[in-house]
């Protein structure tokens, strides 16, 4: 295993005329928040289907939690977790429900499926709705249950596409203490946004244009190298200047 | 190797587990695997006749003899035609078909005794509203019936009889609809369950956003779609079953043949249907688009796959299109098994084609479902 939970050298991808990553090399460290930047169509979602073994990379390697993401990709997902926008939670089924059946897609069986179920509603202050059904939840809970479902099997890694959206602050903060600790005990979190509070909050950044990794480091590196006092003001920037580019 | 089979194998249990927690609480789909067998079965099995009984009928008897009464009698014995009452000539009798008061008219001229005691060929006349030209071969088949066997007495003194043609109607002796429709409704029902309900579950699951979650889990292509056609291809026998037995119990339908035989091969036809199901879900992005999109199949399957309409009446062409259909195929197996008692070898072409076209849809779906979830 790799000193690092993600490790990518020359990542490249295709489709047909169109490149949609080019020359990726990226480190994130095991434990870090990291956020993945950039505005639709630059190679954020390639690059999570990459590295969540769903899509094979054109040219180059990437190793994720020490797997080869094209020759690993069934135990990879085993080791990783995926919370997506729409926090693909099953409407129809009860909050304990939902987070059993993600359970055991992951491979937990009883009885240690059971006592992580346990262990995860109550962690997550889910108990009191345990038998309610997840389409009655609010936004804020609904979230909750996702990222509690999405962690039930313990993964080294999660990936976060834009989890706060429409989220209101209180849930928000309360969202970000739940990852901060998961990071506190050595879960590496990759989380793409294009929210600009959401990137705020993480360690690292990386910008991504066309394709293209245009600037790496922490946020106060990336507001100091471009000139401008927040992230926003750099995400701005790099999109004007995309504009003409692409225009 | 063998360690990652087992652990991959044991993934489609919980997938089955969530489909039938959410067939229980989504009441639509609930209602539609319920409901719609109870329906059809009822709608098709006590509603829809397609042989007629009790044409009301009219006599106008102007012989009004021992022979004449017989005749009448005779045709009302076919049971197809019923006494509506009598009218004193034939202008009445025609006023009443055309009132709608009766559908057919019989007229026995005054010479009709004479003539038979003469032995000559006596006459009688059956007027028929063939407007609805079932309901006018049923009574044109009474008439047929009704003169053979008077004719038979007539001639009984001859030693050589002039022409002699018997019927025997076969497997379905009563000739009744529903031992003809029952069988089918299995195929019909199976369509719908496996391609219109597995189209929309699966379409669901990618509206709701889930289905994006699925395949960034462990599981395995193959086991997700497994896991979400399993259950339909359980609810489609369990389906069958409860259609057979009533069929058998309420509706008298014959279960001649082997059961066993037909479960098994009903396996083709579920497996074909599902890569019918599959392919519709790899086509549409709503459960809208998909309910469309399998009314667009199921309703040529009911007109042409020989479920009401005998497909030997129809024009080379709709025949063709029916043929590429695997419900055609399945319902001379069913109406084989079940009405004829027949084994494989009476049906060994219509379940190899049945095979072919399940391995066949499967397999084509199966590839589109894959890349159509990448």
């Amino acid at each position: 295993m790799t000193e690092n939970a993600v490790e990518t050298r020359g990542l490249r991808k295709v489709f047909g005329p169109i490149v949609a990553l080019e020359g990726l090399d990226l480190s994130i460290a095991r434990g870090e928040v990291f956020g993945l930047l950039g505005p639709n169509g630059s190679g954020k979602t390639t690059t999570i289907r990459i590295l969540t073994g769903l899509m094979a990379p054109t040219a180059g390697i990437a190793t994720v939690v020490g797997y080869d993401v094209a020759t690993q990709a069934e135990l990879l997902r085993r080791r990783i977790g995926y919370m997506s926008q729409k926090y693909g939670l099953y409407d129809d089924l009860t909050v304990r429900e939902n987070v059993t059946f993600y359970a055991g897609l992951y491979g937990l069986t009883n009885p240690e499926r059971k006592e992580r179920v346990r262990a995860q509603l109550a962690a997550f202050q889910l108990d009191a709705r345990a038998r309610q059904l997840a389409g009655t939840l609010s936004g804020g809970w609904k979230q909750r249950l996702a990222l509690a479902c999405a962690t039930t099997h313990r993964p080294d890694m999660i990936f976060l596409d834009e989890p706060t959206a429409g989220v209101d602050p209180v849930s928000r903060r309360l969202f970000w203490e739940r990852i901060y600790s998961l990071s506190d005990s050595g879960t590496t979190i990759l989380v793409t946004t294009h929210y600009m509070d959401e990137a705020e909050r993480c360690e690292r950044l990386a910008f991504l244009s066309r394709g293209h990794l245009i600037a790496l480091g922490t946020p106060a590196d990336i507001t100091a190298r471009f000139g401008t006092k927040s992230v926003e003001d750099v995400f701005i920037k790099l999109q004007e200047q995309d504009e003409p580019e692409a225009a | 190797m063998s360690v990652l089979t087992r652990v991959r194998g044991s993934l489609v249990w919980p997938m089955l587990w969530k489909e039938f927690i959410q067939m229980r609480r989504d009441r639509l789909t609930l209602g539609m695997m319920i409901f719609i067998p109870a329906i059809q079965l009822m709608l098709f099995g006590f509603a829809i006749r397609t042989e007629v009984r009790n044409l009301p009928t009219v006599v106008v008897d102007e012989a009004n003899t021992q022979q004449s009464r017989a005749l009448a009698q005779r045709l009302f014995n076919t049971g197809n035609l019923k006494l509506a009452g009598t009218a004193p000539d034939r202008a009445a009798a025609t006023f009443a078909i055309e009132r709608g008061s009766a559908r057919a008219a019989l007229l026995i001229p005054p010479a009709f005794t004479a003539d038979l005691k003469r032995q000559r060929t006596a006459t009688a006349q059956l007027l028929i509203d063939a407007a609805d030209p079932m309901a006018s071969s049923a009574a044109i088949s009474s008439a047929v019936i009704a003169s053979q066997i008077g004719s038979d007495a007539g001639a009984s003194r001859l030693a050589v009889r002039p022409l002699d043609v018997r019927v025997r109607p076969l497997y379905n002796p009563a000739l009744r609809s529903p031992i003809y429709i029952v069988p089918g409704i299995i195929g019909i029902l199976l369509t719908l369950t496996m391609q219109m309900i597995t189209s929309m579950a699966i379409v669901r699951e990618r509206e709701r956003g889930t289905l994006e979650q699925l395949v960034v889990t462990p599981i395995p292509r193959i086991g997700l779609m497994l896991g979400k056609v399993v259950p339909f291809a359980i609810v489609g026998y369990v389906q069958m079953s409860v259609v057979l037995l009533l069929g058998h119990f309420v509706f008298d339908v014959p279960l001649r043949g082997s059961l066993a035989l037909l479960y098994g091969v009903t396996s083709f036809f579920i497996i074909a249907s599902l890569g019918l199901g599959l392919f519709v879900s790899t086509l549409v992005r709503t459960q809208v688009q998909a309910m469309q999109m399998s009314f667009f199949f199921i309703m040529p399957t009911i007109l042409l796959s020989g479920f009401m309409f005998p497909r030997d009446a129809m024009p080379e062409f709709a025949k063709w299109l029916g043929a590429a259909f695997p419900i055609t195929y399945y319902l001379e197996v069913v109406r084989g098994i079940l009405l004829k008692g027949v084994g494989l070898a009476a049906i060994w072409p219509e379940v190899l084609i049945l095979a072919a076209f399940a391995v066949a849809l499967i397999s084509l779906s199966a590839v589109r479902f894959h890349k159509s979830v990448e």
